[in-house]
């Protein structure tokens, strides 16, 4: 076991990403990404929505690195927007679903007469496609983007809720939560300071996968029209519009599509290093 | 968490008369049972003890003879779909008040567990919480019974961590269980079951998980945590010199019945039951295995095994082990019979040397 210096190993965690160079690489991505998208209104070279019918449909040049669209707005600058859209998005979604299925999945886990109902509960949402749940949820909701960040939490929540009963059934039966039951530690306080912190490292990569999901079907919702509204810049409802454009001005779907393929992909990337370096650690100490 | 058994008494957990004075615990017939596709385990299945005030009563018994399931009931920490099918389990807390734990709600439970009642475990690996410092899963334990501010928490807790013998307190509070060794981490384990100033400890198998040395630390510990704070201890363990080191009675199990129950003395010089004989004769000992020319004598093992609690012999469960065995040990399950004031065997045989 190598030596921790904090329980949850943070510097370990950070040593051992720094030592994968694919996770550096996600991890630089995302940072870039994130940047971008929180200082869009200093690092966009252009007003997003601003039309210029003279410069539509420009091949990227100095001026227009990405090119423009349509009516001449450029892409570089919506892209950017739209990706404070879609990480907003994406980041709602992780904290939607983690919260209903963080709490669906502890219940399940610890009262042993609720993890049947539950569990089937669980089961039963994970059965249907999650874009076709997404958007029947939608298509009941109206679209917006707080119904899409409702509906596509409510989809991943079961994915969040199955780790964590898990991990809670194994955590319950360990010695120390007997011992803290045996000395009388009510049931609310076992469940949150002895077991929901111990679910921290699942619950972390389970959240990670969860956002790279949710942009990526968010982007889908708005592809199909039935996510946030279209004169809203999101990499989905942009190459939607760029569609048409395929042939003559291919940029206009390339730059919001790269941006898609770079962060879910970083996501996963980074996903898969934390669980390597979280989940063994949770198996050897349990 | 413990269900309520379908009890055929009404669940009161009120104050019930007939505990005599100065008993902390009398078990009376208390019957476990976990049901299965098997059949109905009777893990605990007629056992009857007293514990008085100030003593260390240890249950002995193999792995299976239902030793720790005892000690479970009485904390109501069966989990479903076991159960406590039978008996009574008189408490009496600080106040005086005598109540029937095997009746108990989970509810009622919440004032027994911590302040009148501390369990300690066997594994003190596993049985601290890993992200949590010790000094705060001490605190913990007193913060949730009285309001006490930060800084008083942090002096009762360091001042716990002197009473079981921490070497530095002080900077102790703050470690991680991790960075302790195992007899560390079991004396943190008693100064979070002392935290509430429990009148009863049970203890199940607190020591067999350390290597010796540390275990007799422990040992000590606690008989000297229980003469300086009055305690009365369960002490459940498989280990009669233990037994010998702690106990002041001693309640022998096997297959989830009482067979024999004796002051400590008593049971070490005159052992009635062949089981508790063989339970004697097959530990280890030093002076007598083994002579100057390092011969050594065979270990005297019991023969077989306990048997499948659901599938227990009609007669005495020890029947088919037991050296002494006649038929009419087959037939008829026997009863306690006293042989001594204080000492009661399950044996139908009184005519063993």
């Amino acid at each position: 076991m190598t030596a921790v210096t904090s329980p949850l190993g943070e510097d370990s965690v950070w040593r051992g990403l720094l030592r994968r160079p694919p996770a550096v690489g996600a991890l630089i991505v995302l940072i870039a990404v994130v940047v971008l998208a929180a200082g869009a209104d200093f690092l966009a070279p252009y007003v997003p929505s601003k039309l210029s019918i003279a410069n539509r449909l420009q091949a990227p040049s100095a001026l227009h690195l990405f090119g423009t669209d349509e009516f001449g707005r450029d892409v570089l600058s919506r892209t950017i927007w739209a990706g404070r859209i879609s990480l907003a998005v994406g980041g709602a979604v992780v904290l939607v679903s983690a919260l209903i299925g963080v709490t669906l999945g502890l219940m399940a886990g610890y009262f042993r007469r609720l993890d049947g109902p539950l569990s089937r509960l669980i089961d039963a949402m994970m059965a249907f496609p999650d874009i076709l749940l997404a958007i029947a949820l939608v298509a009941a909701l109206g679209p917006s983007a707080f119904n899409v960040v409702l509906a596509l939490g409510i989809v991943y929540a079961p994915r969040a809720a199955r780790v964590v009963r898990a991990s809670t059934l194994v955590i319950r039966e360990l010695a120390y939560v007997e011992a803290a039951q045996a000395l009388g530690v009510p049931t609310a306080v076992i469940l949150t300071r002895h077991i929901l912190r111990n679910l921290a490292s699942p619950i972390t990569v389970q959240g990670t996968f969860i956002f790279a999901n949710a942009i990526l079907a968010e982007a889908g919702l708005s592809f199909l029209g039935v996510g946030v509204s279209p004169d809203v810049p999101t990499w989905g409802t942009m190459i939607a519009m760029g569609r048409q454009f395929m042939d003559q001005a291919g940029w206009i779907m390339w730059f919001p599509g790269i941006a898609i393929v770079a962060s879910v992909m970083s996501l996963q990337v980074l996903g898969d290093a934390l669980r390597d370096l979280l989940d063994p650690r949770l198996a050897r100490t349990t | 968490m413990s269900a309520a058994a379908p009890a055929t008494m009404p669940t009161s957990g009120g104050e019930i008369d007939g505990l005599a004075e100065g008993v902390v615990l009398a078990v009376t017939d208390l019957e476990t049972h976990f049901p299965s596709r098997r059949g109905v385990a009777k893990a605990v299945d007629g056992v009857t003890f007293t514990l008085p005030r100030g003593r260390t009563v240890a249950v002995v018994g193999e792995s299976g003879s239902g030793k720790s399931v005892t000690s479970l009931s009485i904390m109501g920490l069966i989990a479903p779909p076991g159960h406590v099918a039978g008996g009574r389990i008189l408490h009496r807390d600080r106040k005086g008040v005598v109540r029937d734990l095997a009746k108990l709600s989970n509810a009622g439970f919440r004032h027994i567990r911590g302040p009148e009642i501390a369990m300690i475990f066997q594994e003190p690996m596993t049985s601290l919480n890993p992200l949590m410092r010790v000094g705060d899963q001490i605190g913990e334990m007193i913060a949730l019974h009285e309001r006490i501010s930060r800084r008083a928490l942090r002096a009762r807790v360091i001042e716990l961590l002197q009473l079981v013998e921490i070497p530095e307190p002080e900077t102790r509070i703050d470690a991680y269980p991790h960075q302790m060794s195992g007899g560390m981490r079991q004396r943190v384990m008693i100064a979070m079951a002392l935290a509430c100033r429990p009148n009863l400890l049970i203890a199940d198998e607190p020591t067999t998980a350390l290597d010796v040395t540390i275990q007799a630390q422990i040992l000590a510990l606690l008989r000297r945590l229980q003469a300086d704070l009055g305690m009365s201890v369960l002490f459940i363990t498989h280990n009669l010199g233990v037994v010998a080191e702690i106990a002041h009675e001693v309640v022998v199990m096997y297959a989830g019945r009482v067979v024999e129950q004796a002051p400590v003395g008593d049971l070490f010089a005159r052992p009635s039951h062949p089981y508790t004989r063989a339970l004697l004769a097959s530990t280890p000992n030093i002076a007598r295995d083994i002579d100057a020319e390092g011969r050594r004598r065979p270990l005297a093992a019991i023969p077989g095994a306990v048997p499948p609690i659901t599938a227990l012999p009609p007669g005495c469960a020890f029947a088919p082990r037991c050296a002494h065995v006649l038929d009419a040990c087959r037939e008829g399950r026997p009863g306690l019979v006293a042989i001594a004031p204080d000492h009661v065997t399950r044996c139908i045989r009184r005519d063993l040397p």
